[in-house]
């Protein structure tokens, strides 16, 4: 999931019939190319879109889309949910705090580029063949983001709210509590939805480790076990459709008066 | 007007920034002396980029001069004081609290019953009944102003300073906004520092005029505006103190001159 401009015409009161209809289109678009070039390609392999419509319903008459759908976004959860309770208070502290940041900033920086995947070994040598070591993946791959957004966004908070505070007295926790934070919620929230994303994004890889169930064990499984590659597309397909959700859920935390002032006139 | 005894007084300020280069120091201010009497509207009045918000924001505490005493309600200036509250030309309202959450912003040690008759009482004074629920980003810049304004009258802040605080404004707004200042001022008998650098603004809102000069900057002289108010624009008396202040900037009434 990328960082998408604010559409305008997804504005609440400015709700439109484009607002569907164009992204219908593109829709129909995309699934008639994609029907379209896998009949011309003569060959069975790759499943048409009715193909895996089929599968999906395949996988909920074996009682395995639910559960599959249940195990991931339980794993998404714990470790999204542990990465915000970390990199939130862990990105407000080296935002703030000058010699916190010197500390711990390269730190970060360093251990930010290391892919969630290379952790792998490590996770499955620390945590073994349970929920903990998607989990840690998951949280790995979203702490970073959140932690150094909230970090930025408290170094460029504007500096007149902060001299308007103090001037009536604020200063320590009240000045951070009642100023501080207000001010970079709108960026935190930016954080957490493109933290989701990627938290979503590294589940097919976190879920490679010795578990049984998921959408992403269901790649893996139905490549491995069979070259079932309707059911391949169609866990891409809920995992595709499960992050749209996840994605418009988080933005209407954008839509509360207390942010929406931080995303621009639109 | 009020008290003889001065209740700002600068002494030898002197203030420089570090330049780029070591040795290459950016004078500011130098030498600036000024008095302001309690419950006295002083403007102060310079080119742009003068030094002149600086002088404010080191009265205000948000700078340390680097040489000479600054002295607020007896003693040395040591950062901001909720006594003394700064309106600032960018708008210091929090976008994030309503109008009446901001307007009582200052005032959460008080009693809710206290608080809320405050809020009422100034929300009124700066004529915003009827958005005490409004966000600041469903107002116009003039309103806004207004409600940094009422947040500091709220907080019982004995000084305002100033800093262009209708720079941004359109023109009739800003003419609005400079005779609710005044019936404000002589209501709530406030002491008010003033920057800006529109002269005419300075005229007719001032008891005194400090004019500053480029930088580094220091009071060029001082003008008394003796005239009664609301005052008139087309009288003697304006027409020659605003002149007596182009004049003293260098350049006459209709912008001529050395800029």
């Amino acid at each position: 999931m990328s960082v998408r401009p604010y559409s305008p015409v997804m504005q609440g009161r400015n709700f439109s019939i484009a607002s569907v209809l164009l992204p219908l289109g593109v829709a129909v678009l995309f699934l008639a190319a994609w029907h379209l070039a896998v009949k011309g390609s003569g060959r069975d392999i790759m499943p048409a879109p009715w193909q895996v419509v089929l599968g999906i319903g395949e996988l909920q008459r074996n009682g395995l889309l639910v559960p599959y759908v249940t195990a991931s976004l339980f794993r998404v959860s714990w470790g999204f949910i542990i990465a915000v309770l970390v990199g939130v208070p862990f990105g407000l502290l080296l935002g703030w705090f000058r010699p916190a940041f010197m500390a711990f900033n390269p730190f970060v920086q360093a251990l930010r580029p290391i892919s969630p995947i290379a952790w792998i070994p490590l996770a499955i040598l620390w945590f073994g063949v349970k929920d903990i070591a998607p989990i840690f993946l998951i949280f790995l791959a979203s702490v970073f983001p959140i932690t150094v957004s909230v970090m930025a966004a408290v170094q460029n908070i504007q500096s007149v709210y902060v001299r308007a505070a103090r001037n009536f007295g604020l200063s320590g926790l009240s000045l951070f509590r009642r100023v501080v934070f207000p001010a970079v919620l709108p960026q935190i929230i930016t954080a957490l939805r493109i933290a989701l994303g990627i938290a979503w994004l590294v589940l097919v890889a976190a879920e490679m480790l010795a578990v049984t169930s998921g959408l992403g064990y269901l790649i893996h499984d139905a490549r491995n076990a069979g070259k079932r590659y309707d059911l391949v597309v169609s866990g891409m397909v809920l995992i595709g459709a499960i992050g749209l959700i996840l994605d418009l859920l988080v933005r209407r935390l954008e839509k509360f008066d207390e942010v929406r002032w931080g995303y621009g006139q639109r | 007007m009020g008290s003889a005894e001065p209740i700002i007084t600068v002494r030898d300020c002197w203030m420089s920034f570090a330049g780029k280069q070591p040795g290459a120091d950016i004078h500011v201010l130098e030498r600036v002396n000024l008095d302001v009497r309690e419950g006295e509207f002083v403007c102060l009045v310079g080119p742009s980029g003068c030094g002149k918000s600086t002088m404010l924001n080191i009265v205000g505490g948000f700078l340390r001069e680097t040489r000479g005493e600054v002295r607020v309600e007896g003693a040395p200036v040591d950062g901001p004081d909720p006594g003394r509250i700064f309106v600032f030309q960018e708008n210091g309202v929090f976008p994030w609290l309503t109008v009446e959450q901001n307007i009582g912003f200052g005032l959460l040690a008080r009693a809710e019953a206290e608080r809320a008759e405050r809020v009422k009482h100034y929300t009124a004074m700066v004529g915003l009944t009827g958005f005490e629920k409004s966000y600041p980003r469903e107002l116009s810049g003039g309103m806004r102003q207004r409600v940094e304004i009422a947040r500091a009258l709220a907080a019982d802040a004995r000084v305002l300073y100033m800093d262009e605080p209708f720079g941004a404004l359109d023109f009739l707004t800003r003419l609005k906004m400079r005779a609710d200042l005044i019936r404000i001022w002589q209501a709530e008998k406030k002491t008010i520092l003033f920057v800006t650098h529109d002269i005419e603004e300075a005229v007719q809102l001032a008891d005194r005029v400090l004019v500053m000069t480029k930088r580094p900057a220091t009071i060029a002289e001082e003008v008394s505006v003796d005239l009664p108010r609301p005052r008139d624009l087309d009288s003697p008396g304006y027409l020659a103190a605003r002149d007596r202040i182009f004049s003293i900037m260098g350049m006459d009434a209709r912008g001529c001159g050395a800029a």
